[in-house]
């Protein structure tokens, strides 16, 4: 929902460059080396999927890469936890529904 | 096959505390991880630690985080970061994917497993909203990625992690609502409860969570007060307006690996379930195989290092790597710190569920 | 805020503890109206295995024991209420205070860690145990130095009337 500029233990946010990230298809900005959710919360995203059959909104649940509640399509790879994986410069983001399509050949 | 004299899985407290024992002890060792940082959750936890100068008490978890991986440097240690373990095999193979494109296998004379542990959930009708998340994921959020993830927050549960995070959600700059608790006393230290309280924060005893509304992310919730027999008690329900509900309902130990590589569970329902059984010095049944942390039953992060040091030492002292003598001492010593931070009202029961494990024999 | 009425229910149900728990136990002395200095005042009643405040006293006023668990005293005779305990207590369970610093004003210097910090000279809402706002202070200054590691220390005066009341400050509000 918005970050953290002042903080009373780990003080003020520390200058980082920007990247560029698209998020379904809206370009916007990240700090370099966060993790995408970090990002998306910061833009103040709502919800990363939509569920395959009742399409109903998730977001992150742990936090740290166990529970797979906020995985969404990154770079047109499905079920990428966006909760462990960082930005990077012109990474495409989209809102995943169901279980996704795979758009990229690995 | 690579070959690596100890392998140590997860660089957390527990991870880090037994690798650098190990390696002080004269042992190669190996240190991975999955994430693509160390300290695993020791860098979200910015406040001071309890305990004793011998357990670095007074210091925050972060600057405890700092300190290991220096020492972690000095002493040269081995760390493969973004390394995931699938596997363990022959009770000494270790199976590694490593930046999630090479598979190694690591063959190792000694393993400690130091996974951690995973937060539980508490269903109600729109739990899986967005904005119902753990509160070590808010917790996460806000120490380690410096955003908020809502302004309005319901915290369900008053251990200490209800009431740490709570906190420190005050500190990151959002209103905590309420914390409800379904016991009728509060879980967490005193001291903790006391300075949320005295910043405004009302807590509800013999209160639960019944619903999570919103369309697509939490918009209100529901608290009602529940009976001695924890149930509802119509009439009395209260609607919150909150944008996030943090679930602080315990942990669970990450336990796959070692029970899919054979260690023998048990069920310790105090320390959060199923733990594989272990001994004082942390060996599983499996005797190339050690823990430490909370997979081995969830405490605190001072006991994690703790019992990373006992295992790092054990498991060298087993190579030979240290004198009977020094051993002796040193594993002395790490038990009386851990007495200490087991000591008291708080810590007497996990004690004796500890003592209850290593009070029976396998292996 | 209907949640923060006199719900003075004690330590495990409220949140704080109230007067008469702390009056039970050894751990709580207020010091006398009529003590000249500043002298620790420690909420810690539960026996929780913790002792950097005895660890950080430079005066070895603070005596847990070997026993960690053991309750924090405060020795009134040795404290000089130079205020270390205060930021080094993990708990946020001590602050020094004083009956009598100026005609009817107490006297309180309580740990704080938010942003913004307070700054001297300002008027703030002082609070009881339980959050309820209780009277204004005025600030009289913030003691941020190295060694309290980001705890700061906010130095306060007071109506003495609320001397064993007020415990901290309302959290200012962000801009």
């Amino acid at each position: 929902m918005q970050r953290i500029i002042e903080h009373p233990v780990l003080g003020p946010l520390p200058d980082v460059p920007m990247v560029k990230i698209i998020v379904d298809g809206e370009p916007m900005e990240a700090r370099e080396g966060e993790m995408i959710a970090a990002a998306l919360i910061a833009t103040g995203k709502k919800y990363f999927r939509k569920t395959i059959k009742t399409h109903e909104p998730r977001g992150i649940y742990c936090g740290i890469g166990r529970c797979t509640d906020c995985v969404m399509t990154v770079n047109g790879i499905p079920n990428v936890r966006t909760c462990i994986t960082p930005v990077e410069d012109g990474m495409v983001i989209e809102t995943q529904m169901g279980y996704g399509v795979w758009k990229q050949e690995q | 096959m690579e070959e690596r004299e100890v392998v140590v899985i997860g660089a957390g407290p527990a991870g880090l505390s037994a690798a650098l024992e190990a390696a002080r002890s004269g042992a190669h060792v190996l240190l991975v991880d999955e994430n693509s940082k160390p300290g695993g959750q020791l860098f979200k936890q910015i406040h001071k630690f309890f305990g004793s100068r011998d357990h670095r008490a007074g210091v925050r978890g972060i600057d405890i985080g700092t300190q290991l991986l220096e020492e972690a440097d000095a002493l040269k240690i081995e760390v493969w970061l973004d390394a995931e373990v699938c596997g363990i095999f022959n009770q000494r193979d270790v199976w590694i994917v490593r930046n999630k494109e090479k598979s190694v296998n690591v063959r190792a004379q000694r393993i400690i497993i130091a996974t951690g542990a995973v937060e539980n959930s508490v269903n109600f009708p729109g739990w899986s909203l967005p904005g119902v998340m753990g509160a070590g994921a808010a917790q996460t959020m806000i120490n380690l990625h410096r955003v908020l993830p809502g302004f309005k927050v319901l915290m369900v549960g008053s251990g200490n992690v209800g009431v740490i995070v709570s906190y420190q959600l005050l500190q990151a700059g959002a209103d905590v609502k309420a914390i409800v608790e379904a016991a009728p006393r509060l879980g967490g230290y005193g001291v903790h409860t006391a300075k949320v309280r005295r910043a405004g924060v009302p807590f509800h005893t013999s209160h639960t969570v019944l619903e999570a509304r919103g369309t697509d992310h939490v918009e209100s919730a529901t608290i009602v007060q529940i009976d001695d027999k924890w149930q509802p008690i119509p009439g009395t329900e209260k609607v919150l307006d909150v944008d996030t509900i943090c679930i602080a309902a315990g942990l669970t130990p990450l336990v796959e690996l070692a029970f899919a590589a054979g260690c023998e569970p048990l069920y310790s329902p105090l320390l959060g379930g199923m733990v594989p059984w272990h001994d004082a010095s942390m060996r599983t049944s499996i005797p190339s195989i050690y823990i430490a942390g909370d997979i081995s039953g969830v405490e605190e992060a001072s006991t994690a290092m703790e019992e990373g040091r006992m295992a790092g030492l054990s498991a060298a002292h087993s190579l030979g790597y240290v004198a009977e003598q020094v051993y002796e001492v040193g594993f002395k010593a790490a038990e009386q710190r851990m007495l200490a931070l087991r000591s008291g009202l708080f810590g007497q029961k996990r004690r004796d569920a500890k003592a209850a494990i290593m009070a029976q024999t396998r292996g | 805020m209907e949640h923060t009425t006199s719900d003075d229910k004690g330590l495990k149900v409220s949140g704080a503890p109230n007067l008469a728990e702390l009056h039970a136990s050894p751990c709580y002395q207020l010091p006398a109206e009529d003590r000249r200095a500043l002298a620790a005042v420690i909420e810690c009643i539960e026996g929780i295995p913790c002792n950097p405040c005895e660890t950080a006293c430079p005066q070895h006023a603070i005596i847990v024991g070997d026993e960690i668990t053991n309750l924090p005293i405060v020795d009134l005779d040795k404290c000089n209420g130079c205020g270390i305990c205060v930021a080094a207590c993990p708990g946020l369970a001590i602050y020094l205070k004083k009956h009598t610093f100026k005609e009817n004003l107490a006297y309180i210097a309580f740990p704080y860690e938010y942003v913004p910090l307070p700054v001297e000279g300002q008027t703030i809402r002082m609070v009881d145990r339980l959050g309820q706002d209780v009277c204004d202070g005025t600030v009289l200054r913030v003691v941020k130095i190295k060694k309290n590691d980001r705890t700061a220390v906010v130095h306060a005066t007071y109506p003495n009337g609320y001397y064993e009341q007020v415990v901290n400050m309302q959290r200012l509000a962000t801009d």
